[in-house]
């Protein structure tokens, strides 16, 4: 039995110690917005935050987190303190980024994470920092709404 | 409102009496048009088009989101020809039944050069241009949404209806109809201070016969078109609310997880179930003919299970197949094949027997998976004798003809779900969508709802590829170093049949086809057949421009005398990149253009070669003239996608076969672009007064490879005739003696 606590929830988790915290929070949770895109921790679709570290839940097992703190993309207005949308997300409509969405709950959770421990990133250290895989290309505005979001 | 009046309106705007026979053909039962308006008090005024009494409008739309913009669109072109408030719109996504079925899309690639594109095959009987089943399509393709389906559908649906509730306003206000004025989903006789919402007057326009030809605004008119109409889609997606495919949930639901004979075409000789039986979770190991599935109450479960059996495939006659081979056989039919004609202008082999100078150089790109974001995925659910899908696809009427067919039940006992698209970029056309047959015969064997989620091993080994091509050139200069001789032989015609046609003018040209084919299905994948026949004839003409001594830039403008088109958006584009500039030292332009989908696109990228001797892409600067723009950032966004999807191809795209089978299997050796790595883009949208609109989901794609590997060239003397480019480890020439020679 595995206890964490998903956007301030406490949930017993009767599954397999191996099992992928991608699939707990997907097929046992019910919690769709963190995506599947490729098994193996090479795209970031099922980036979460555990402690508010950015993790790939996908090849995270739920052994490995028993007793953290998750956000998903569901709680992370939640987590940052209520309020509809973070400013992450407010500035990812401002510069409409999305194009087919898929990638983008994993984009956003990434990016938040950035921004928390880093509020003016650099270029450089929004190349290093995010290494999500988007199929539709919407790589530049990520990067300009991440500008948008640099405090001086 | 009666049938007639809808095919009426229809079969005489547009495109004439095609339709009328169609909407005939297709005439839907009672029954439909009940469920067609879902409550006694809302009312259709036309397929596209419903207004309630709360005065809201909603317009349901044909095609799929996969995040090129569609639900806003083309909600847009009707609310602005109606004069509706933005702020009452409402969207919806058509319902899977041949009541919505895109007879507008069909008839706007008969009408166009474009042609009935061979990627609808299966869905419709064109050859026979059978209108029953021409009716029977949704599809979202071949860049057609907007100029199509809203040019002549949407805006012609609004028109209609605006008109409809202005006659109905002045019948009841006993005043002339040209008195009275739509504005802001309000109806005003401004003389008598009277004024109707369009709800108020929705009831009794319904009752009306709509005239022949509703009058379309002028673009000076235009109140919403042409605006950055914030996308409606957006906000679900960043909130992780919006739903794909894969998340849909449907009560009981148990998860599959298959794997399919990685030789295309083999069949499943026999498995063990037992290893897979005996885990948690699993509840049935289910055999297909080619495919072992295994069914569970977690998909991780049921992948694990999956992953600890060893099914045994039979083998076939293309074991031994392999990316050489399958080359090889190219060769071969370029060498001795019997040769399809293609174009014939002049005469080509004279010129080149004449001329001074020729040039020759084959050309070849490998086979590429489409590398959806979301892995395929389809779910099921058959219950009293009737089925339910839930999935994200870009033709949803059309997936549900192919589970029905597959199930062998009536199309209209399945009802097919739309969800969102985690990327299409043709993967998610039925007949590229072998998921979901497999997920109908799954979900078969059970009474609760199946989700059948393949890997990302498996969507990358099981896809519907782009066709690996080689092409063979020859040209011939004059003594002018004018081009007079244009010979082209490539491999395995595909669609778009013109991809193949230089727009540049040459006397002489003959362009010929030749079959090779391979057992490696292959489908559309975006751009279709232009993204390879752009690379090789854009590079070819960067060859010619570089025999010649001159300009690359200059070489193909002169060439363009007859497409002024053309010429203007490759002047934009050499404008927007600053040829003239000084570039960084160890940075290189290149040049490239091409037509497609209506619209003509050109390229400047500006590339050095890194530390590592890889191609580094700082710059795209991008032309492109659709005619003109419905939605600017929207446009802008997918010239962005484009370029970087086509740039993903040109510097990693490859999928290898070897005994048979695809080598590459996830992000991991089937790389993809990242963030680091995307280049500025710099995007200018040309328009042009009296032309049909052209596409933008696709056209950006096909230049940027030859863009790229002609400053490549520039770099390091070196021609780049296969793609991709990680294949090379460059050497770039000293600094100095790279000339800017756009």
């Amino acid at each position: 039995m595995v206890q964490i606590t998903v956007n301030g929830v406490v949930q017993d988790l009767d599954v397999e110690p191996d099992m992928p915290l991608l699939w707990a929070l997907r097929n046992e949770l019910g919690l769709t917005g963190t995506k599947f895109g490729c098994g193996v921790a090479a795209c970031g679709a099922c980036t979460v935050h555990v402690n508010g570290n950015p993790v790939r839940s996908c090849v995270t097992p739920v052994s490995a987190v028993d007793g953290a703190s998750i956000t998903t993309i569901e709680g992370l207005a939640y987590a940052a303190g209520g309020g509809a949308l973070t400013a992450v997300q407010q500035a990812w409509i401002e510069h409409q980024v999305p194009q087919c969405g898929y990638c983008q709950s994993g984009m956003v959770m990434a990016v938040s994470a950035l921004m928390a421990s880093n509020p003016a990133p650099s270029d450089a250290d929004i190349d290093s920092a995010i290494s999500n895989v988007c199929r539709c290309g919407t790589y530049p505005r990520v990067r300009n709404a991440i500008r948008s979001l640099r405090t001086a | 409102m009666k049938l007639n009046r809808r095919r009426f309106l229809l079969g005489t705007t547009a495109f004439g009496g095609g339709l009328l026979i169609a909407y005939a053909t297709t005439r839907p039962s009672k029954h439909e048009l009940a469920n067609r308006s879902s409550a006694p008090d809302q009312h259709f005024l036309t397929t596209w088009l419903r207004i309630d009494p709360d005065n809201t409008v909603t317009v349901i739309v044909p095609h799929s989101e996969m995040g090129q913009g569609v639900l806003t669109s083309l909600p847009m072109m009707a609310a602005d020809e109606m004069d509706a408030d933005w702020n009452l719109v409402k969207v919806e996504q058509a319902p899977a039944t041949t009541l919505f079925a895109n007879g507008v899309l069909v008839k706007g690639f008969a009408a166009t050069m474009v042609g009935i594109p061979k990627f609808l095959d299966g869905v419709a009987d064109f050859a026979t241009m059978k209108l029953a089943e021409i009716m029977n399509m949704q599809i979202t393709g071949g860049s057609s949404s907007v100029r199509f389906t809203g040019e002549h559908g949407m805006r012609v649906a609004g028109a209609a209806a605006k008109e409809l509730l202005r006659t109905t306003a002045a019948g009841r206000w006993n005043v002339p109809v040209n008195e009275v004025t739509a504005r802001l989903s309000h109806v005003y006789h401004v003389a008598s201070g009277r004024s109707a919402t369009f709800g108020e007057l929705a009831a009794d326009a319904a009752q009306l016969q709509p005239g022949k030809n509703p009058v379309l605004k002028q673009p000076g008119e235009f109140t919403l078109m042409g605006r950055n109409i914030p996308r409606v889609d957006i906000p679900a997606k960043v909130d992780g609310s919006a739903m794909f495919g894969i998340d849909a949930r449907p009560a009981g639901m148990l998860y599959a997880a298959v794997k399919t004979s990685p030789v295309f075409g083999s069949k499943l000789v026999s498995v063990d179930h037992a290893p897979a039986l005996q885990m948690r979770g699993v509840q049935k190991v289910v055999e297909l003919e080619d495919a072992v599935a295994v069914v569970a109450d977690n998909y991780w479960r049921a992948q694990k299970a999956l992953d600890a059996l060893n099914p045994l495939f039979a083998e076939t006659d293309n074991d031994g197949e392999s990316s050489a081979s399958i080359f090889a056989s190219h060769d071969a039919a370029i060498t001795d094949g019997d040769t399809n004609k293609d174009i014939e202008e002049g005469d080509a082999a004279a010129a080149l027997q004449s001329a001074t100078t020729t040039v020759d150089a084959t050309y070849r790109v490998p086979f590429l998976a489409h590398a959806a974001m979301e892995p395929m995925n389809c779910t099921v659910h058959f219950h009293d004798d009737l089925c339910d899908v839930w999935t994200g696809t870009q033709d949803n009427l059309g997936i549900r003809g192919r589970v029905a067919s597959v199930a062998d039940m009536d199309d209209d006992d399945v009802t097919v779900h739309a969800f969102y698209l985690g990327g299409g970029f043709g993967r998610r056309l039925p007949q590229s969508t072998n998921t979901i047959d497999q997920a109908t015969l799954i979900a078969r064997e059970f009474d609760v709802p199946v989700q059948t989620i393949w890997s990302r091993e498996e969507d990358t080994r099981q896809d519907y590829y782009r066709p690996a091509v080689s092409s063979q050139f020859r040209a011939a200069l004059d003594e002018s170093n004018k081009v007079v001789a244009w010979e082209n032989i490539y491999t395995g015609q595909n669609e778009p049949a013109e991809a193949a046609h230089t727009p540049y003018s040459i006397a002489n040209k003959s362009i010929k086809w030749v079959d090779s084919p391979t057992h490696v299905p292959f489908g559309a994948w975006r751009s279709v057949a232009h993204s390879q026949h752009t690379f090789f004839m854009e590079s070819f003409v960067d060859e010619l421009a570089h025999q010649a001594g001159k300009s690359p830039y200059e070489f193909r403008l002169e060439m363009l005398t007859d497409k002024p088109r053309h010429a203007r958006v490759l002047r934009a584009v050499a404008e927007r990149a600053n040829l003239q500039r000084v570039l960084p030292a160890g940075h290189a332009l290149g040049i490239a253009l091409q037509e497609s989908f209506g619209s003509i696109a050109a390229q400047v990228a500006e590339v050095s070669i890194g530390s590592h001797g890889e191609v580094r892409v700082h710059r795209v600067s991008c032309a492109l003239d659709c005619g003109r723009v419905v939605h600017p950032d929207t446009a802008t966004s997918q010239v962005e996608s484009g370029i970087i999807y086509g740039l993903t191809a040109a510097l990693y795209g490859q999928i290898s076969i070897a005994n048979g089978r695809v080598v590459e299997g996830n992000f991991t050796d089937y790389q993809m672009l990242s963030l680091a790595e995307s280049p500025d883009i710099d995007v200018v949208l040309l328009e042009s007064e009296g032309v049909a609109l052209g596409g933008l989901g696709e056209p950006a794609t096909p230049p940027v490879a030859a863009a790229v590997a002609n400053a490549v060239y520039v770099l390091t003397g070196q021609r780049i005739r296969e793609l991709p480019l990680k294949n090379y480890r460059f050497t770039a020439n000293p600094v100095e003696s790279v000339a800017n020679l756009l």
